[in-house]
């Protein structure tokens, strides 16, 4: 077990250093310019090009690699050229807001889809298991912005229940935290209930059908205990790798949501960087997406020795 | 439990409190990035800096110059020597007097980046204090836009900042933020792109004028302006303003306006005196647009009904203008403009038949993800087309453009021919603030570079001319020749209004986003 943390650990560090070179140089490679942006609409082209040597990238792109790698390399990510503040400092302010975003979107999830999709299985081919495969697609489907505003029209213009923008931080009060991020969290838990709903029905599924489930029934115990510690139980790992993908995913994934909520979370300070073409920002952002992507896996990897006996690694 | 309650008392009483102050919740038009609004041109980045720093003087919405850090000044005989004393009473926040050295360092760093500062300081042979709230600006020779220089209501503006400040290379942000205006910059509580904060200064001596324009005086009535950067989707802007979460959005967006004018809680204010123009700007350097004949062809398909039309849609707040500088402004004129208010398709053909144009295409670049221009480059290209030209409309972010206009190389090699844009009113109101206008060719500040030696002698008649009538002729006289060579193309103007609850009272007409007088009842 031990080895294989460290064997995991170990290859994190080839990873992240292949997404650095290539982060740094796709971006190098793409058109734009931040000295022009920053300079603003009125700057001549040699005001431009005095920010481009202040910016230092007037020098080699090798030399303008060295000098970043071997900040991240002493735990520096740079400054960013828009803001002027620490690229650490912005992943650290925009942070909260996107986990705790992805984490009531993941909770509300897992307790709408693991119960739907039991239940899926359990009336297999019934009228409920047809209606939830059939709004799964539905889920699947309708875009993350259009069903943003449907909820904010209904629920906070016309009924008037929840705000319809911002974010208030944890440390501002819980409620109006959870009020602010309630109807984020469901616009976009919606297309995850599909997903995970789907990914249970079929695991449960499958395991229903093993000889165990036949015995444990043989047995007379009550249905309930038959789902949930027989065939969920022997259902999980799956599960659960869907789940870890999808918090992977959200962590990145959740840039239209925070543009259309208005909340300052990390997928927006993502945009905002690309559109300014702030190269500190996006390698550092990427860096930190990459090792969290990492570490989510790792961490998935972990749980199958909990979740079923029979791994070993 | 006792101490329970009196916790949840004191929560609630500190609660109360929050609520009594008066909070301006603010949706700037834009993102908040760069906090040194003499190191930057961009418009927000002014804003930040009204809502901190003081001005010499001020425009008014007549576009007048009038005093507003300055109490007199006095010009000598021989036009050479400009004499300014201070209003008693000014401070920087940080308590400190505000003196003519810190005005000469303000004023130095300023001359260094903005254009008509860069002008004017072509005159200066010295600036020095003449005392602690009085400075001195002596000229080589009699200048005719000192007032307006200093007075310059838009980017960049000549804002006073304290002298340690002022002192910081003009090519290098500055990192303290300590002005002497209305608002006091909360650095504790910006954090860029979610929210930038500005509470009152209690110590501001407001002038006795009414405000007007950038000038008068600014009286503050609220607490705290609270500027939402996080909110820039245009509907969920307007939603936000619908349900009382924010008071004002700066520059909502056009195809919803006529809603919000329709919400008994909504008032929509054309604060501006002077409108917004779009412009279409050639690149003088590569064919085909290095031929006059050729540019004259582009400008005489160009009527400016079709771009406003497209681009704005609500016919109440688009208007066609003849001039390069903005309608309504002092400089303001139709010289030279029959060319193109004048013109049609038929004239535009055979303009680009006698030119000799060979087919060339034109790189037309359109922004995409830029809602208040993106529709212009359509537009332009099927104009183009119907002219006789070939097209070639490339698609891309508004910072890829930004990028790419700065490149000189040929348009087949990453270079272009034509960008569209639009300007504030007093960005383009005279002649040495238009940036079109500046035709040093290569030399030239402005992205198209373009080369009229004529025109360059005019502006440095302008330059020198103290004469008000004399400056208007020489005005016409820059605009007709910019028409004959086709510097650019004007292409209408429109207004920009901004929305607030209608529990904000005390508007008026400004030349930028400005929140002083505004009060929350």
């Amino acid at each position: 077990m031990l080895t294989f943390i460290l064997r995991r650990i170990a290859a994190t560090v080839p990873v992240l250093l292949i997404v650095a070179v290539l982060v740094f140089l796709v971006l190098r490679l793409a058109p734009g310019d931040p000295a022009a942006i920053l300079a603003g609409d009125a700057a001549s082209t040699e005001q431009i090009a005095r920010i481009r040597t202040g910016l230092g990238l007037d020098r080699p792109i090798l030399a303008q690699f060295g000098i970043w790698i071997g900040n991240v390399l002493q735990g520096d990510l740079g400054e960013s050229f828009y803001y002027k503040t620490k690229v650490a400092t912005l992943i650290g302010q925009r942070l909260e807001p996107t986990l705790a975003l992805s984490t009531l979107t993941i909770l509300i999830a897992v307790a709408v889809a693991v119960p739907l999709g039991v239940l899926a299985a359990w009336r297999f081919g019934g009228w409920f298991d047809r209606a939830l495969m059939g709004l799964s697609v539905l889920g699947f489907s309708v875009p993350v912005f259009v069903l943003a505003y449907i909820l904010i029209y209904v629920v906070s213009l016309r009924l008037g229940l929840l705000p319809v923008q911002g974010y208030q931080r944890i440390g501002d009060g819980f409620w109006t935290f959870l009020r602010h991020l309630v109807l984020p969290s469901v616009t976009l838990s919606v297309i995850y209930i599909a997903l995970i709903a789907r990914v249970t029905r079929a695991s449960v599924l499958e395991a229903l059908g093993e000889d165990y489930i036949r015995t444990a029934r043989a047995k007379g115990l009550p249905e309930i205990r038959v789902l949930v510690h027989h065939a969920l139980a022997n259902a999980a790992v799956p599960i659960v790798t869907v789940i870890g993908i999808g918090i992977a995913l959200l962590i990145g994934g959740v840039v239209v949501t925070e543009s259309v909520y208005a909340i300052p979370g990390l997928g927006r300070l993502t945009v905002d960087a690309v559109l300014a073409r702030d190269f500190p920002t996006i390698q550092g952002v990427i860096l930190f997406f990459s090792f969290a992507y990492v570490l989510i896996n790792f961490l998935i990897d972990l749980s199958y020795v909990f979740l079923d006996p029979r791994i070993r690694y | 439990m006792r101490k329970l309650i009196s916790l949840l008392m004191f929560a609630a009483a500190f609660g109360a409190a929050n609520a009594q102050d008066k909070v301006l919740r603010v949706v700037p038009h834009s993102n908040l990035s760069i906090l040194d609004p003499i190191w930057t041109t961009a418009y927000m980045s002014r804003n930040h800096g009204y809502m901190i720093y003081d001005t010499l003087f001020g425009t008014d919405e007549k576009s007048q110059i009038k005093p507003q850090m300055v109490e007199s000044w006095k010009l000598s005989a021989d036009k050479k020597t400009w004499d300014f004393t201070l209003r008693k009473g000014l401070a920087f926040h940080d308590g400190k007097p505000v003196t003519g050295e810190d005005v000469v360092a303000s004023l130095a760093r300023w001359g260094k980046r903005d254009a008509m500062g860069v002008a004017m300081m072509g005159f200066v042979d010295k600036m020095e204090a003449t005392g602690a709230d009085s400075f001195r600006i002596s000229l080589k020779e009699p200048c005719g836009f000192v007032l307006e220089a200093l007075g310059k209501p838009s980017s960049n503006v000549p804002f006073i900042m304290p002298k340690r400040i002022a002192e910081t290379d003009a090519f290098k942000q500055i990192e303290e933020h300590i002005g002497s205006g209305p608002y006091v910059f909360v650095k504790e509580e910006f954090k860029p792109g979610d929210k930038a904060v500005y509470a009152k200064n209690a110590k501001y001596v407001p002038r006795k004028e009414p405000p007007s324009g950038s000038a008068g005086g600014k009286r503050v009535y609220v607490d705290r302006v609270e500027w939402n950067l996080a909110l820039r989707d245009a509907q969920a802007q307007v939603n936000a303003l619908q349900k009382g979460e924010v008071d004002i959005v700066e520059q909502p967006s056009f195809p919803l306006i006529p809603g919000l004018k329709k919400d008994p809680n909504i008032v929509v204010y054309n604060y501006s005196p002077v409108p917004l123009q779009y412009m279409a700007r050639f690149n003088h350097l590569h064919k085909p647009f290095d031929n006059p004949q050729v540019r004259q062809a582009a400008m005489a398909a160009f009527a400016q009904e079709p771009f406003l039309r497209a681009q704005v849609g609500v016919k109440e707040l688009y208007k066609k203008c003849p001039s390069m500088f903005t309608c309504g402004t002092p400089y303001a004129s139709s010289a030279g403009s029959d060319i193109q208010a004048k013109s049609n398709m038929k004239k535009a053909q055979a303009l680009l038949k006698a030119s000799g144009y060979d087919g060339t295409p034109v790189v037309l670049m359109k922004p995409t993800d830029l809602a208040a221009i993106d529709k212009l480059p359509d537009v332009a290209a099927q104009l183009l087309r119907q002219a006789g030209f070939k097209v070639d409309l490339q698609a891309m972010d508004w910072q890829t453009l930004v990028g790419r206009r700065a490149k000189k190389d040929p348009p087949d090699k990453g270079g272009w021919n034509m960008f569209l844009t639009a300007w504030q009113g007093p960005d383009i109101w005279n002649p040495i603030a238009n940036a079109a206008l500046d035709t040093r060719g290569e030399a030239s500040g402005w992205f198209g570079w373009g080369k009229d030696d004529k025109i360059v002698e005019l502006k440095s008649q302008f330059m020198r001319e103290t004469d008000a009538a004399k400056r208007k002729k020489l005005a016409e006289a820059i605009q007709a020749r910019a028409f004959e060579v086709a510097t650019h193309v004007p292409l209408g103007e429109f207004d920009a209004p901004l929305a607030a609850r209608k529990n904000i009272s005390g508007h008026f007409r400004q030349t930028g986003n400005f929140y002083w007088n505004l009060k929350k009842n």
